[in-house]
């Protein structure tokens, strides 16, 4: 078949392949959305920093908390809030405006899949919260000298699978929620649980025992003991480990086959 | 246009439904390569459900596609590489540039256009650091249409090009279709304004309530709707409508309080201008009037004139 030149360049346009171009344009955007940047990459070390000023006692050795310090306890759990939040804060944002301004609909006129767009936001949120996660160890190291993590294939394992965890569920929502509204509605129920079976308002020994069990089997509890095994010593127990890999697993899938583009 | 040529898009039999709502009736027409083919009809007609299809972004129930040869099913990415697609109310990221945004989609095609250029062409290059949000109606339009041809297409689908946009910027982008065309490019364009129509398309479906009514020549539409000619005239003295009425082109002549209004086929204005001549009559105010796009779109649509009217004001 022949083919008339229609908009032809001068010169062949040299062009990136679409996954890096995506992931480009996705962390340039991360970057121009303030609320994204500050929950992404200064939450967690910022939540340490406050809470320190805050709490009494928040940096001296609680009988309660086995000798340790709050800010101790605190810096990992201070990241897996922050997974969290990126999690149920930025990317249900993200993945209900797109929806909702047509942006997956156009990309499914082009040769690209949408779900493409998705993975690229991913990875950048991804990687920012690694940064994040990094930022806080070496604040609370200079500022409060918290010892850095004894396992650190731990810990970012448990970092990854956590996020990949969260992010799963939080697509799952997405997929079955009817509109952007009751997306965010149903991020916000799920938020506060999750944060509760995490340990953020009772950290680790002060946590019921009932609480801690059920919080072995949700996404953010796992992740959150994981990280804090880490942080003294233990690699994840694979417990928390499989439980990670569960919920992402069947939250994907299903968030796969469910997911409207429109 | 070569119509003896393969068609560039065949459309056969298409139907389609959403639950109990009938989009897609029964359409089938075809398109030729490098023509402007108009897809005219009021709104909730099935045109949109209709270039989806083509597109390959809804799954007819009934009837078959093909375009460029492939079945827009079976064959999407091969499709999505030479179709460019302008869709209704598709966003960008507030945040995203405009060089950004076409310079991303040029990384999804195979041999795309040069993004520098197709913003110049688009009078989009005062613009191109600017951010999605800070544009205006016309210039997102634009953008959206630098979208749907920065790879390059062989086909261009443009769905309500110009809704929302002011006299001038509406202008502006119908100069810039009939230029894409001239590069080549086969272009189906959704519309529902007459004027639009009339001006770019070569060929015109007109689709109502899911079935083509029509396929022509814009002029070929008016044609077959009414060969009547209406001619309106203000008379300076006392007229004789006996003698007019004996004219053999005239059909009727009617007095609407001073305005004498004629209607008839054929040679009527001469015949009526060089009666009132000999009458010694000077007829002020003097216009003719033929049946336009509109009166044709109209008549054929005429079972849902009222929808369309209702829906278009609110």
């Amino acid at each position: 078949m022949t083919t008339t030149a229609p908009v032809r360049a001068a010169a062949p346009y040299r062009h990136r392949g679409a996954l890096r171009a995506m992931i480009t344009v996705e962390a340039k955007l991360f970057l121009r959305d303030p609320t994204a940047t500050f929950f992404g990459l200064l939450f967690p070390a910022l939540l340490l920093l406050v809470l320190s000023s805050a709490i009494p006692g928040f940096r001296d050795p609680n009988p309660v908390l086995g000798g340790l310090r709050g800010v101790d306890i605190y810096t990992p759990i201070a990241i897996a809030l922050a997974v969290a939040t990126v999690a149920l804060v930025t990317l249900t944002a993200v993945l209900s405006s797109y929806r909702e301004k047509g942006i997956l609909r156009r990309l499914a006129t082009t040769p690209v899949r949408p779900a493409r767009v998705i993975f690229a936001n991913l990875l950048v949120q991804g990687f920012a919260l690694l940064l994040a996660s990094v930022l806080t160890v070496v604040v609370a190291k200079a500022v409060f000298d918290v010892a850095l993590p004894d396992s650190w294939a731990g810990a970012i394992l448990a970092l990854v699978l956590g996020t990949a965890s969260m992010c799963s569920l939080v697509m799952l929502v997405a997929a079955v929620a009817p509109n952007a509204r009751a997306a965010s509605g149903i991020g916000t129920l799920v938020y506060f649980p999750m944060m509760f079976f995490a340990g953020v308002w009772t950290p680790g020994p002060m946590m019921p025992d009932i609480a801690q069990r059920i919080g072995d089997f949700l996404p953010l509890g796992a992740a959150s003991t994981a990280l804090q095994d880490a942080w003294v010593g233990d690699f994840p127990e694979p417990l928390h480990l499989g439980v990670m890999v569960a919920w992402t697993v069947v939250c994907g899938l299903g968030a796969s086959t469910l997911f409207r583009w429109e | 246009m070569a119509t003896q040529e393969q068609p560039v898009i065949d459309v056969r039999g298409l139907g389609k439904r959403y639950g109990d709502v009938v989009a897609v009736e029964d359409v089938s027409f075809r398109v030729a390569r490098g023509e402007i083919f108009g897809i005219l009809g009021p709104n909730g007609a099935g045109k949109t459900t209709t270039v989806e299809s083509i597109g390959g972004l809804r799954v007819p129930d009934r009837g078959t596609i093909s375009v460029l040869g492939l079945d827009p099913q079976r064959d999407g990415t091969e499709l999505h590489q030479r179709v460019g697609m302008q869709l209704q109310q598709s966003q960008l990221p507030e945040k995203i540039r405009v060089l950004e945004a076409v310079e991303l989609y040029a990384s999804f095609y195979r041999s795309p256009a040069n993004p520098d250029e197709l913003i110049d062409l688009l009078g989009l290059s005062a613009k191109r650091k600017s951010t999605y949000d800070k544009l205006s109606g016309g210039q997102k339009q634009r953008v959206s249409i630098a979208l749907a041809l920065i790879g390059n297409p062989e086909v261009a689908i443009l769905d309500e090009l110009t809704t929302g946009l002011d006299p001038q910027a509406r202008r502006d982008t119908w100069q810039l279709v009939e230029e894409v065309r001239d590069r080549g490019v086969t272009v189906v364009l959704v519309t529902h304004f007459m004027d639009e129509a009339e001006r770019l398309c070569d060929r015109v479906a007109v689709i109502d309530a899911g079935r083509v009514a029509a396929i022509d020549t814009p002029a070929g539409l008016v044609d077959a709707v009414s060969t009547e000619q209406r001619i309106r005239f203000r008379p300076s003295t006392n007229l004789d409508v006996a003698q007019l009425e004996a004219l053999a082109d005239v059909a009727s002549v009617t007095a609407e309080g001073r305005l004498v209004v004629v209607t008839g086929t054929g040679n009527v204005l001469p015949a009526v201008t060089s009666m009132l001549a000999r009458q010694h009559v000077i007829a002020h105010d003097l216009r003719v009037e033929q049946a336009s796009l509109d009166d044709a779109y109209l008549a054929l649509t005429g079972a849902s004139r009222d929808r369309t009217m209702t829906q278009e004001t609110s």
